[in-house]
């Protein structure tokens, strides 16, 4: 099975930080408020937290794929 | 080795040798009076072929093979287009400006070329409107050649509207700003057709690499890096302009062809993506990309900058850092605050404000890098990151407070 990551689309991403309160173990903000998210494979006990983050994006910039 | 591959190839430099001295475009019967006809006769397979074996690599700064270039949008299936990029937007280099105004025939060969290779109908030659019209006087000159319908079309003189997918965007109506990737040019271009990108330069090699073969092209240059290029050297030099140089030979030839002062304190090598290098290391290195290494730089856009021992790299830096913040397509955020937060520290220390903070521009530069949907920021962090390591010194004299060496006449140029 191929892994999942996390990936922000930065044209898009208008920097709400939703994202980073709801998974803080993958995604912190930088000085300007926009996401750092962490490129490595997801581990299964973070996916429905990650499904919850990208879900709440309210621009859809952040997208769970498979790699 | 074909009839075509034992054509006299002239001598070098290959590119610049057949120029006019009025400085005026060549014009289609000298330039095939100099190079011969375009070799229309060659099967696509054969064309890539001669291409693969030549190792030529993209000469518009990533330096990617084009063969494999070409081979993609070829396995796509569908038609593809080629797009020859004419932009050049980096402010010290000039090298596809003087191909185009002075030997545009030899680009739209290689682009005609590149078109039969992958078996596309359509060419764009996108360029600058400085030479937009010498471009269109060459196009005007030539016949229709195998079917393919060359046309050319201005871009806006920005610096990021040369990046592959911004100039697609532009191409299809949309903003000269680049776009997330995937899905990439080869895969869905202008007008959705797959489509590749290829700089000007690239296919002024590819139109000679297709008459006199590969094995003649890798008399020039190194085994790993064959051919030759076309070099902007700029700055403190006796004859600023473009020159034609075999990769692999002597960086100091060119400085001494290009009368570079002897008393240089250090070289941008590569453009505003680029890197500064000590004019100490640079004595003994190669115009090559394995040689640079070494210096931690590369050849990029292939602008070389001389540093004159009264100006301050660190003033320098600091004004491109500025022009690179405002030249951000504005799309995505750690490029547009990243950038520019960037600036105003480089800018802090440069005019040795006590507000300047190396450790604060270190995690800046940290930050910004790899974020943006294009590599523009991530250039602008490599120069920046350079002039902290190639210039300690001033640094540390900035920091204390200290008069600034630099005499106030900028030596890199802003447009
Ligand atoms: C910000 C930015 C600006 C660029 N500007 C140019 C340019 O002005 N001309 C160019 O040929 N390539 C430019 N490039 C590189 C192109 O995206 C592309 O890689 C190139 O045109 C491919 O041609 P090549 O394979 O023949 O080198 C730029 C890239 C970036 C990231
Ligand atoms: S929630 Fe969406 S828009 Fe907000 S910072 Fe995260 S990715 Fe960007
Ligand atoms: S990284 Fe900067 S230049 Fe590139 S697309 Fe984003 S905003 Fe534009």
């Amino acid at each position: 099975m191929s892994d999942l990551v996390l990936r922000v689309n930065p044209i898009l991403c208008d920097g709400h930080g939703l994202c980073a309160e709801l998974l803080p173990e993958r995604i912190e903000l930088d000085e300007w408020g926009y996401p750092i998210v962490d490129a490595a494979a997801m581990p299964r006990s973070l996916e429905p937290h990650a499904r919850r983050a990208v879900a709440a994006c309210p621009v859809l910039a952040l997208r769970l794929e498979r790699r | 080795m074909s009839v075509a591959e034992k054509l006299a190839a002239p001598a070098a430099p290959r590119l610049l040798g057949g120029l006019r001295r009025d400085g005026r475009a060549v014009p289609l019967a000298a330039h095939v009076e100099r190079y011969g006809p375009l070799p229309l006769e060659l099967r696509a397979a054969e064309l890539l072929d001669r291409v693969a074996r030549s190792g030529l690599t993209g000469r518009g700064g990533a330096g990617f093979p084009t063969a494999t270039k070409l081979e993609s949008v070829l396995r796509r299936g569908t038609r593809p287009i080629v797009v020859a990029n004419g932009t050049e937007g980096e402010p010290p280099s000039g090298k596809d400006k003087a191909l185009l105004a002075y030997a545009p025939h030899l680009v739209i060969d290689g682009a005609v070329l590149a078109a039969r290779a992958v078996n596309a109908k359509k060419v764009i030659v996108a360029t600058t409107s400085i030479v937009h019209a010498a471009v269109a006087r060459a196009i005007s000159e030539r016949p229709r050649e195998a079917g393919i319908a060359v046309r050319t079309l201005v871009v806006p003189d920005r610096f990021v509207a040369g990046e592959e997918t911004a100039l697609i965007q532009f191409l299809n109506g949309g903003p000269a700003a680049p776009t997330l990737t995937p899905p990439r040019p080869y895969e869905r271009g202008v007008g959705g057709a797959p489509t590749v990108v290829l700089n000007v330069e690239t296919l002024a090699h590819l139109a000679l690499i297709a008459r006199y073969g590969a094995t003649w092209f890798r008399e020039a240059g190194t085994p790993d890096e064959p051919g030759s290029v076309l070099v902007t050297v700029s700055g403190a030099v006796r004859d600023p302009g473009v020159y034609e140089v075999e990769l692999g030979s002597p960086f100091a030839q060119l400085l001494a062809d290009a009368g570079a002062d002897g008393q240089a304190q250090a070289y941008l090598v590569g453009g505003y993506f680029g890197t500064w290098v000590k004019a100490t290391d640079a004595h003994g290195a190669a115009v090559s990309n394995v040689d640079l290494a070494h210096f931690g730089a590369s050849l990029g856009a292939r602008a070389i900058i001389v540093l004159p021992p009264d100006a301050c790299g660190v003033v320098e830096t600091a004004r491109v850092a500025r022009y690179l913040a405002e030249e951000s397509a504005g799309q995505c955020g750690p490029c547009v605050h990243g950038l520019a937060a960037i600036a105003d520290s480089l800018e802090q220390l440069a005019d040795g404000l006590h507000t300047a903070d190396t450790a604060l521009l270190r995690r800046r530069l940290a930050q910004v890098a790899n974020r943006g949907a294009c590599r523009h920021p991530d250039g602008a962090v490599a120069l920046v990151a350079s002039a902290l390591r190639v210039f300690s010194d001033e640094v540390d004299r900035h920091l204390r407070g200290r008069r600034c060496t630099g005499h106030g006449r900028p030596v890199l140029p802003i447009p």
